[in-house]
């Protein structure tokens, strides 16, 4: 079954894409995401998919055509990173409150300015609540797992909303690694027909898309999308467990590691986790009982299933690789912070701010993080709720 | 290519497609030119619409006036988001799953088209897309109230370019989108107004039995942005081709027509006069901006003349 083979994140996420054969692809050139999509040009100027490509002049104009041709009726997909995505921001929220299915890998990147290519999660996180799924990928496994599970959460009949899946630029995007791929027949059965609902393309059906409304329904509406968004959690736990029958990989709301015993514990995003995770097998190595916690589900964010994993802890360190200004903590932080706040016991929870415009993470970042948990078990004392590491002082 | 005429005894038989009860101002240029284009095609249509009055106006909570598949997704999109409906129809006409002709309107008004949708308009029709972008020109951003646009006539008084002591309304030309989307070389670009139905029609038709990219400018007199009559509006589309200040003219694969030519031409002034936003410019101290206005019309004109004498098709013109 499948093959293992050596290759980058985007070339992972474009051949999932090339295995997922989309109806309809609008894309736009962008650092680190670029290499993704001539990739998959490749493949549509070679006969390997059926996607008609639509090589648009901005993302703007990206995220409109994907929005129009979803409305039309078919699978649609596009990708972008950093200024691409915010450009597209306006319809990015369109797409959503239209309810329509688009697909976005978003290979993370630095926003401007000053201006850098480097990853970072800026660009995702100033989209957070855009009314989108976000499945964030620690490696290229993960986003090429991801990606094929995002059609499939992203077109359920029960919630019906566009879907980004989420991996670091450049860490991941153009690093090599060991990934199995699945065969296509196995993928194009797992993600199925696309089913339209409401096509403009039922020309005998006319249907009327993003009407005017004011102070009597608008609030309706957006109700009715935050119910939507409560009920994500579930098909994406369904959509996981079917996915492990075709791949043996299981997949969560969340990855936990040594999190059960543990006292102390990191909670970080996409490619830091695998550092972490060494650093924290040599605490366990040292008595001090670490873990971590690695969301994937990012949005909605599963407060309840997050609290519960982590409120047994004593004290959290969250790395946030972007920062959320005058919020006076990073967005990931802040998201833990809420969900733990309902509980009367609680961890202490600090943040940390690191690998901004691409700046490596390095282990003695985790350790130092680490250190500074310890030592509030030890004086149950906070030195800095907030703090940048890995920066020129 | 030859597309059969249309009378306006078939036309009073058709269904009309953009239904009553819409929220336009009385005596609105633009319904007329929607219904007008709909009525000229036996085509499936579906049409994606800029924000603006048109779209803020058609479709309402659970109502709209368009019996049509129709879609509004923001501003500035009009063109990109026709251009995603058209890619999608192309891809599944390809695998089988459509068997259905069908045809691709965008719609949007001058500021939704010269200006913030100006990018999107451009890399659709360089794209080749099958679609007609129609843009209903009134001349400024009247939805949010008469402000100006790249569109807006020299001497204008709109309420970003209010006639005050020191400047006397719009000091810029307009822009000239139509050669502007020639200078594309997509197959067909054309002027039309509803004045002259026949003319309008006839392009409608001709331009959607073209494959790929089609423009066409539609004059779409606006009688609360222009300070004009409610029941002026054809009147006004009449005068502005009488006048030469909005030429009727197509260019076909590069070939000019003027498709009407005026037996008089009138003077510019009978198209100013009934409206109150060129009030000002019958003020004595404004008479060179009067002047140059004139003198602006009349280069426009017979350079079109030239470039159909030269580059066009003369003797097919009417």
């Amino acid at each position: 079954m499948g093959k293992v083979i050596a290759a980058t994140g985007n070339e992972a996420v474009a051949e999932a894409l090339r295995q997922i054969n989309p109806d309809v692809c609008a894309a736009y050139p962008i650092t680190p995401q670029t290499d993704m999509m001539q990739r998959f040009s490749f493949f549509t100027n070679n006969g390997m998919v059926k996607t008609e490509m639509i090589l648009v002049e901005s993302e703007h104009s990206a995220m409109s055509a994907c929005v129009g041709a979803s409305a039309a009726g078919g699978r649609v997909v596009t990708a972008t990173s950093s200024q691409g995505l915010l450009l597209m921001l306006e319809i990015v929220f369109i797409a959503s409150g239209f309810r329509l299915p688009i697909v976005m890998p978003v290979v993370n990147r630095a926003v401007s300015a000053p201006i850098n290519i480097h990853g970072d999660h800026s660009d995702a996180m100033a989209a957070r609540d855009a009314g989108w799924i976000q499945l964030w990928s620690e490696n290229a496994q993960e986003a090429y797992d991801n990606t094929i599970q995002a059609f499939r959460i992203a077109e359920h009949l029960d919630i019906r909303l566009p879907a980004m899946v989420c991996l670091d630029g450049f860490i991941i995007s153009h690093s090599i690694e060991r990934i199995e791929y699945l065969d296509d027949k196995v993928v194009s059965d797992f993600v199925g027909e696309f089913q339209a609902i409401n096509p403009l393309l039922d020309i005998e059906h006319p249907k009327s898309y993003g009407p005017l409304i004011l102070t009597d329904y608008y609030m309706e509406y957006r109700r009715a999308h935050n119910d939507v968004m409560s009920r994500v959690s579930k098909v994406v736990l369904d959509v996981a467990k079917d996915f492990e029958k075709i791949s043996g990989r299981k997949y969560d709301l969340f990855e936990t590691y040594r999190l059960e015993d543990a006292d102390i514990a990191l909670v970080v995003l996409n490619s830091a986790a695998g550092t972490s995770k060494d650093v924290i097998d040599s605490f366990r190595n040292k008595g001090i009982k670490a873990g971590l916690i690695k969301p994937r589900l990012m949005r909605p964010f599963p407060y309840a299933e997050v609290a519960e994993a982590l409120k047994h802890l004593k004290a959290i360190c969250v790395l946030d690789r972007a920062d959320a200004f005058g919020a006076s903590l990073g967005p990931l932080c802040t998201d833990i912070m809420a969900s733990l706040y309902q509980y009367q016991q609680k961890p202490v929870i600090i943040n940390k701010i690191y690998g901004l415009g691409g700046r490596d993470y390095l282990p003695s970042q985790a350790e130092y993080s680490l250190n500074e948990l310890v030592e509030i078990l030890n004086t149950g004392k906070v030195k800095t709720l907030k703090e940048y590491i890995g920066v020129r002082e | 290519m030859a597309t059969a005429p249309l009378s306006l005894k078939e036309i009073s038989k058709k269904e009309v497609l953009f239904a009553p009860g819409h929220r336009m101002c009385a005596g609105c240029g633009a319904p007329i030119v929607v219904k007008m284009v709909l009525l000229a095609t036996d085509y499936n249509i579906i049409a994606t619409n800029s924000t603006g009055c048109l779209e803020v106006s058609s479709c309402i909570s659970e109502y709209t006036s368009w019996k049509i598949p129709w879609i509004h997704v923001a501003f500035e999109n009009s063109a990109a988001v026709a251009s995603g409906v058209e890619t999608m129809y192309r891809s599944l006409k390809k695998k089988g799953k459509i068997d259905k002709e069908i045809k691709v309107i965008a719609f949007g008004g001058d500021g939704g088209t010269y200006d913030i949708g100006f990018q999107s308009l451009s890399g659709a029709m360089e794209r080749g897309h099958d679609m007609l972008y129609i843009c209903y020109d009134n001349g400024a951003y009247m939805n949010t109230g008469i402000q100006r646009s790249s569109a807006t006539p020299l001497g204008a008084d709109t309420t970003t370019c209010p006639v005050g002591d020191v400047i006397p309304g719009k000091l810029q030309q307009r822009k000239d989108l139509t050669k502007i989307m020639a200078a594309h070389g997509i197959p067909y670009v054309a002027q039309a107004s509803p004045g002259h139905w026949q003319d309008l029609v006839k392009k409608v038709r001709k331009a959607l039995d073209i494959k790929g990219p089609k423009f066409m400018n539609i004059l779409a007199p606006c009688n609360r942005g222009w300070r004009s009559q409610s029941n002026d509006a054809i009147l006004l589309s009449r005068l502005a081709v009488e006048t030469c200040y909005w030429p009727l003219f197509e260019i076909e694969n590069g070939v000019t027509r003027v498709t009407v030519k005026p037996k008089e031409k009138k003077p510019l002034v009978d198209f100013l006069k009934p409206q109150g936003r060129f009030k000002h410019l019958f003020a004595p101290q404004n008479e060179a901006l009067l002047k140059s206005a004139q003198e602006q019309v009349d280069v426009y004109w017979e350079r079109l003349l030239k470039e159909e004498a030269c580059f066009g098709d003369a003797e097919a013109s009417e």
